[in-house]
């Protein structure tokens, strides 16, 4: 006998108990909000100079708390801010009555710990209105990870373009191998240009080396420039935060965007949380990206996403820390990237809020390959889930930055980033590629698909591109001369962009025309409903547009097929039969006219074949009688009942339902029916006719039952349905019964 | 729009790059450049719309902006945990002083005394 109760071993066996749920902990900072060593907020000013923030005295200010405490915050505003009550200021987040504006300025005032007070009030759709409210940029967005296993050129520049036809507008590549790192920023940055204009692109990598590609033009911002909530793991990271706030100002130095990195749970899982919450140290961390000047931070749990999911209300935390940068007046690259379960459910409504109430990035990295290729680790949407988030958007009416791509244009534009990657890397003599590469890497679904690579050859053509000193506008001159003037002149565009430093500014992205959208030229300016932003028509479409989608007239045309409904011939109007064995099949108004197939495949032709085979198994004999006044199969099955000399009737629509009648019956009251059209095969079709046989003789019949499923049956046809049951409509004539003759093979 | 669509580090208007210019070799790395006039500019716009941190930020990218890579990767390292000593940062910053980086001069003159405090000196 297995342990325990079949009910329960079933619950373990589901995915979700593949995650880890973790007891709260405070000590080991295993705790989402409100940990005992958290402090008060506190803020002491004396002659202009913060002398006691958030209860320790300036002689025991940490690194983090001297650079918050000189550089952070807005004295003039910190008497009032810190005054505040704390569920006063929560009720402004939510109140439409106040704007964003109100909200940012008093923000600037509060330490860390006040900050945090209010946030931790907030309930799930709380958060969410105030997202949606406090979000820097008007127009939401999303970025993508390109990445492959093998950091193969070919492959990075056509899933590249693919993510840009998609309309992720920030594409992060990294390396499993560090020394790739030039060459699969230039594959990225190559492929960004062939997919759409005006697509920024980064390389994750070791500060240094990220800073050094940004500087030379192969990558147009910059993203892991990491931040963390205590000293000591700060230090860990072989940085303070002066040395992050200089790493800021250098990028900003050669134009180039940058953002930072935190999350909670970061502390917790280096050992170093000291016994605080996650929130709280998140709070520190998103105080110091403002204090540094970084213009926005990636958050909302990034690599230690399912430590803060492990404890309760750990997700909640996730959204709040991307609330928090949204109130610091910084851009928010809002999480969603890091895998935190092994549950389908758990992963989308982690993801949901953030989706619904928008953000500057719905994710910091939407995987846009395959989970395998993803080498930041799986995120938590990633190409298997695109369809799933296009539908999603679809269904509730957002923009989560994504758009359907048609799939010649896709195969288009993946060819021309293979062939454009080839086609420069030959240029400087980076690498030879042959045209079955290119066009492997142009059907490629991942690395998988690629058969055997040269992976040296990678390293050898990252290792040329570092010490040659090759620049962007090498790579310009590259496009041009290799015949690709348009992109070209992309991506001299994009490395014109450091000139004007418009995109420096808080939560900028380009469009597609190359306009900034970011907090000073698209704020946002949400103040309740009929407010904020709203997609334009032409966006609306697109949202609405999935390649899926199907109208009567695309059904009607798959249904069409002319030598099936000639199987169907009128005879004349039906007549009642008196012979004592006769079943008479009643069928719907379109079969023999506009519908040819039933829902489970089969032709019309092909079901009816084998209920008159299990009729004439009974040794009854059938005519076949086409209704034109009901696409009701219990009227169309009663009136084929009446017309029989047995009284025995079958009524099968031409969408394959199908019962059996007796005269004597109401129209609502059958014999057996057989309503779930599409599984109904062909030995249950045989079987019809078996108990349809038997009811005529007077014979026991062997009920039918339904098959074990599983399957939303009715989300995959119901829109069929509603279709062919309009076409059914469409030809019901009022008419009388008509006999039909059907020619079909037995 | 904010409209700052102004000259690059070399003087060259920014609606003037082209990938003529580019391929013909006219046009260089100092011609995709900010300037430190546009940095301060964009200050400006950052302070207007409620941020003064990332308008600190600009300006001390606008006295990197005459910095070779180099040099800037060096003092990025310099200031890292553990590099060097107090007196070590304050001579660099005496050198960013004399090098018309006052502001930068300042922010490593305070990280010295900062990392004399709290252990992040050599």
């Amino acid at each position: 006998m297995a342990d325990g109760i079949g009910r329960v071993r079933f619950m373990d066996a589901q995915r979700v108990n593949l995650d880890g749920f973790a007891t709260e902990d405070a000590p080991l900072g295993m705790i989402a909000y409100d940990s005992p060593a958290d402090p008060a907020p506190s803020l002491v000013v004396r002659d202009g100079r913060v002398v006691e923030m958030d209860g320790r005295a300036e002689a025991d200010f940490d690194s983090i708390d001297e650079f918050i405490a000189r550089h952070g915050l807005d004295l003039d505003v910190a008497g009032e801010a810190m005054a505040l009550d704390d569920l006063a200021y929560a009720r402004m987040l939510v109140d439409p009555s106040v704007p964003r504006a109100e909200l940012v300025r008093l923000a600037a005032g509060m330490t860390p710990a006040k900050l945090a007070a209010p946030l931790g009030l907030l309930r799930p759709a709380e958060l969410m209105i105030a997202m949606t409210k406090v979000r820097a940029r008007r127009t939401p967005s999303n970025q993508a990870h390109v990445t492959n296993r093998l950091d193969d050129p070919l492959l990075l520049a056509a899933d590249a373009a693919t993510a840009a036809a998609f309309g992720f507008r920030e594409l992060e590549t990294t390396v499993p191998v560090l020394d790739d790192a030039p060459s699969n920023a230039l594959a990225v940055t190559l492929g960004s240009v062939v997919g759409a204009a005006g697509v920024l692109v980064q390389c994750s990598v070791e500060e240094a080396l990220e800073l050094e590609l940004g500087m030379r033009g192969f990558v147009s911002y910059a993203e892991t420039v990491s931040l963390y909530g205590t000293h000591e793991v700060f230090v860990d990271g072989d940085d303070t935060p002066w040395s992050k706030a200089l790493l800021a100002s250098a990028y900003a130095s050669r134009g180039v965007k940058m953002r930072v990195t935190s999350g909670g749970g970061a502390e917790a899982l280096m050992g170093g949380a000291q016994g605080y919450s996650m929130f709280y140290l998140e709070a520190r961390c998103v105080a110091l990206a403002r204090a540094i000047g970084a213009q926005g931070v990636q958050n909302g749990g990034i690599d230690s996403a399912s430590v803060a999911a492990s404890v309760p209300k750990g997700v909640r935390s996730l959204t709040a820390e991307n609330l928090m940068v949204m109130l610091r007046n910084l851009e928010s690259c809002s999480g969603n990237d890091a895998l935190m379960s092994e549950s389908e459910m758990r992963r989308t409504a982690r993801t949901l809020p953030t989706l619904l109430a928008g953000s500057d990035f719905i994710c910091s990295g939407f995987g846009s390959i395959q989970r395998f290729d993803n080498m930041f680790g799986p995120s938590n949407l990633n190409a298997e889930d695109i369809d799933d988030f296009l539908a999603i958007q679809r269904d509730w009416g957002v923009d989560g930055g994504l758009r359907t791509a048609d799939t010649a244009e896709l195969e288009h534009l993946r060819r021309r980033a293979a062939q454009v990657a080839r086609d420069v890397y030959a240029w400087f003599g980076l690498a030879d590629y042959t045209d079955q590469q290119v066009e492997l890497a142009v059907d490629a679904a991942g690395s998988k698909d690629l058969g055997a690579t040269d992976t040296l050859a990678v390293l050898n053509a990252a290792h040329t591109i570092k010490t040659s000193g090759l620049t962007g506008l090498d790579v310009v001159s590259a496009l041009e001369q290799c015949g690709y003037p348009d992109e070209a002149r992309r991506l001299l565009d994009m490395l014109a962009a450091r000139v004007s430093g418009d995109y420096l500014q808080t939560a900028a992205i380009f469009d597609e025309q190359m306009n900034v959208l970011s907090l000073v030229t698209d704020p946002n300016d949400y103040l309740g409903p009929g407010t904020g932003y709203e997609p334009t028509a032409g966006r609306q479409a697109e949202i609405d547009a999935i390649r899926q989608q199907r109208s009567v007239d695309d059904l009607r045309r798959a249904q069409d097929d002319p030598e099936e409904f000639a199987r169907f011939a009128v005879v004349g109007q039906a007549s009642a039969g008196t012979a004592a064995g006769e079943v008479v099949i009643g069928l719907s108004p379109a079969v023999g006219r506009a519908i040819s197939r039933t829902l489970s495949g089969l032709t019309v032709s092909e079901a009816l074949a084998e209920v008159l085979a299990g009729l004439e198994e009974e040794g009854c004999t059938a005519r076949l009688v086409r209704i034109n006044d009901s696409i009701d199969l219990g009227s169309i099955g009663l009136k084929a009942a009446r017309l029989a000399g047995s009284g025995i009737g079958i009524g099968l629509q031409a969408k394959g339902t199908a019962l059996i009648h007796r005269r004597d019956l109401s129209p609502l009251a059958n014999l057996e029916l057989y309503s779930v059209a599409p599984t109904i095969g062909r030995a249950d079709y045989r079987l019809l006719g078996v108990n349809a046989g038997r009811h005529a003789k007077g014979a026991t019949p062997d009920p039918a039952r339904n098959p074990y499923s599983d399957e939303a049956i009715e989300a995959r046809y119901h829109t069929r349905v509603v279709a062919l049951v309009a076409i059914e409509r469409s030809l019901t004539t009022g008419g009388g019964p008509e006999e039909l003759r059907w020619k079909g093979e037995r | 729009m904010s409209g700052t669509a102004g000259r690059a580090w070399s003087g060259r208007e920014a609606s003037e790059l082209s990938v003529e210019g580019v391929v013909g070799g006219e046009l260089g790395p100092d011609d995709i450049r900010i300037s430190p006039e546009t940095l301060r500019h964009q200050a400006d716009l950052a302070r207007a719309h409620g941020n003064p941190q990332l308008a600190a930020n600009f300006e001390r990218a606008a006295e990197l902006t005459g910095f070779e890579e180099s040099e800037i990767l060096a003092l990025y390292e310099l200031l890292r945990p553990g590099r060097t000593s107090a007196e070590q940062l304050r001579a660099r910053a005496d050198e960013l002083e004399a090098r018309s980086a006052p502001i930068c001069a300042a922010f490593v003159r305070e990280a010295a005394t900062v990392y004399e405090r709290t252990g992040l000196t050599a």
